[in-house]
């Protein structure tokens, strides 16, 4: 059947594939339409807060607080906001803080998430699959349900109200992230690599640091960046967990401490959110595509 | 695969899978099993005690359990989190498919966009928050300014001051924050179904809806089934946004359980009671996973899928 019908197909293939290319040009009214105005105001909904944070934080408190002129514009900028920020809150305090309980965090996750997930995918000790599959379901435990007990832990351990409570407990959500991510890494390295090097004598540390870690980078950095935004963001924990102004990460020290009172300073309340979320979206900014690709891996895995 | 020879200049015991196995899991199973299953084991254990902030509790039986049901603002919490995870996840799937579509076509810039694109979900959740809270003013939110220069509205809107207005304004929040994961996600599922697809259904003359029911939808599902297991799960156990936009209020109107149990057990210090609405959230999360679970396996099975 395929024989004489392959005459009339042959010619017809092309021109539908051009009419399918073609259907991309020809409409350019319905495209704008179907298109063009959905995906504008997709971007403008989902940009739009950063906008405003960025608005709000430049604008002088009289601009802020009146309804006339456009709101949508900063007629008189001001740095005064920003510098009330740095200079009579703790910000600077806090910042410090996220920035080094997420890198210690990250670091101490990948760690651990290396090791765990090249035993698990590669050295195949007995029960290493339902090793990997609890891996995963610790993954689904949300903070939520945890922080109570945690809680209860970290005051036992004499760690509440230190950095290293929450160094020690982010993990919990990172390792099972990070190890699921490695060991999709780790699976699409061939085999025969290894065996290779176990003749010459390579002992499995060896191989892990020489071979494998080195081919698995961009899983290294895909991880890397995801941990430390998902630290950077935490906030049940670190709201739960500590109470001294000195010791609080961003996130929990700007809903705390910049909204006492019943005068909400906006313009510093938006500076700490502005200036809180740059950091991330810059380092994103950088590895986009590693993040990406750690999202949609680890979900599709 | 035969045992390597070369393992005997060593420890023959270091080159043991098994041994190696447990040494190098060794670490992460530590802070797992300290920070993680010890802590889930306590939790459903705090949830039969009364322990107080600062004192040791007893065993009480169901007794949290039977007073939560009795518990008014219990209910109104389950009642608002099975609402504000049913809407927003809805929302969020039609959305966040429709967001996935578009960027799957054709056009310029589209990393770019991409990029663009998922900056909400990048941000600290408590961070844009503050950020919606201020949009949702009372006095002088962007929104009711826009809304009454277009001659819509005579008064401001009370956006988070009154029950249900709050509720819809969170779930608005929630949806904003959730579609770029779902869109992203989606995305890279479409990325992966062969264009020659479409070509043989163009070729048989189908229409774009039916290339999108018929061949889209089903060779998506599997990653529509997994992102919106995510997608639910985090909805359901959300906390930053509705601490920040209004801590359940008003009137507990938008307290969901785990904004509930953070209030009674950490400022109200009751961290019995606290637990057990925590452990009450887990039967959701497992059915939750379950429907997806199963559902995923039938379609893999319907598919002759052999491994998963």
């Amino acid at each position: 059947m395929s024989r004489p019908a392959s005459d009339p197909a042959r010619d017809a293939s092309p021109a539908t594939a051009d009419s399918q290319g073609m259907s991309y040009l020809v409409s350019l009214p319905r495209r704008i339409v179907t298109v063009y105005v959905p995906l504008a105001a997709f971007l403008v909904v989902l940009l739009f807060p950063f906008y405003w944070m960025v608005v709000t934080t430049f604008k002088p408190n009289e601009e802020l607080l009146s309804r006339e002129g456009n709101p949508f514009w900063v007629k008189n900028p001001t740095l005064a906001h920003i510098n009330k920020l740095l200079f009579d809150t703790s910000y600077p305090d806090w910042l410090w803080n996220t920035i080094l309980i997420s890198v210690v965090a990250t670091f101490v996750s990948i760690a651990c998430s290396v090791l765990a997930a090249y035993a698990i995918e590669r050295l195949r000790f007995k029960g290493s699959r339902y090793v990997g599959m609890s891996i995963f379901l610790a993954y689904l435990v949300p903070p939520s349900i945890l922080f109570i007990p945690l809680a209860q832990i970290i005051y036992q351990l004499q760690l509440f109200d230190t950095r290293l409570a929450l160094i020690l407990t982010y993990p919990t959500f990172l390792i099972p992230f990070c190890t699921w991510l490695l060991m999709g890494y780790f699976k699409s390295i061939p085999f025969e690599l290894e065996e290779c090097a176990l003749i010459d004598g390579a002992s499995r540390w060896q191989i892990l640091s020489k071979i494998v870690l080195p081919l698995a980078v961009p899983g290294l950095i895909s991880a890397g960046i995801f941990a430390f935004t998902l630290s950077w963001n935490e906030f049940i924990y670190a709201l739960t967990f500590i109470s001294s102004s000195e010791v609080k990460t961003v996130p929990v020290g700007v809903i705390t401490e910049l909204v006492e009172g019943d005068v909400y300073h906006w313009g510093s309340l938006m500076a700490g959110a502005l200036l809180g979320s740059l950091p991330v979206a810059v380092l994103y900014s950088f590895f986009v595509e590693y993040y990406v690709s750690g999202l949609t891996g680890a979900v599709k895995e | 695969m035969p045992p390597p020879k070369a393992a005997s200049r060593r420890a023959p015991w270091l080159e043991n899978r098994n041994v190696l196995g447990v040494l190098f899991m060794l670490p992460a199973a530590v802070l797992l099993l300290l920070f993680l299953t010890y802590p889930l084991g306590l939790g459903t254990w705090l949830g039969f005690t009364d322990t107080k902030v600062g004192r040791g509790g007893a065993w009480v039986g169901l007794e949290n359990y039977a007073f939560l049901w009795g518990d008014s603002v219990t209910r109104l919490a389950l009642f608002n989190t099975l609402f504000y995870t049913a809407i927003a996840s809805v929302i969020k799937f039609a959305l966040g498919l429709w967001l996935a579509l578009l960027l799957n076509e054709h056009l310029p810039f589209k990393s770019f966009f991409r990029a663009v694109v998922l900056l909400p979900f990048i941000v600290p959740t408590a961070l844009s928050a503050i950020a919606f809270w201020w949009i949702y003013d009372a006095q002088f939110s962007i929104l009711s300014w826009g809304l009454s220069r277009m001659g819509l509205i005579d008064q401001y809107i009370d956006f988070l001051g009154d029950p249900w207005n709050a509720r819809l304004s969170t779930i608005a929040a929630n949806i904003w924050r959730g579609v770029p994961f779902v869109a992203i996600t989606l995305l890279a599922g479409l990325q992966t179904i062969s264009p020659s697809y479409y070509e043989a259904a163009s070729l048989d003359g189908a229409t774009p809806w039916q290339k999108f029911r018929h061949v889209t939808l089903p060779l998506l599902t599997p990653i529509i089934a997994v992102v919106m297991t995510f997608s639910v799960l985090f909805t359901f156990t959300d906390f930053q946004l509705i601490y920040v936009l209004t801590r359940g209020g008003p009137l507990n109107a938008t307290h969901l359980m785990a904004t509930l149990s953070f209030q009674r057990a950490i400022p109200g210090g009751a961290l019995g009671e606290g637990a057990a609405i925590a452990t009450a959230m887990v039967p959701f999360l497992l059915a939750a996973i379950m429907v997806s679970y199963f559902g995923l396996q039938r379609r893999a099975w319907q598919q002759g899928g052999s491994d998963a």
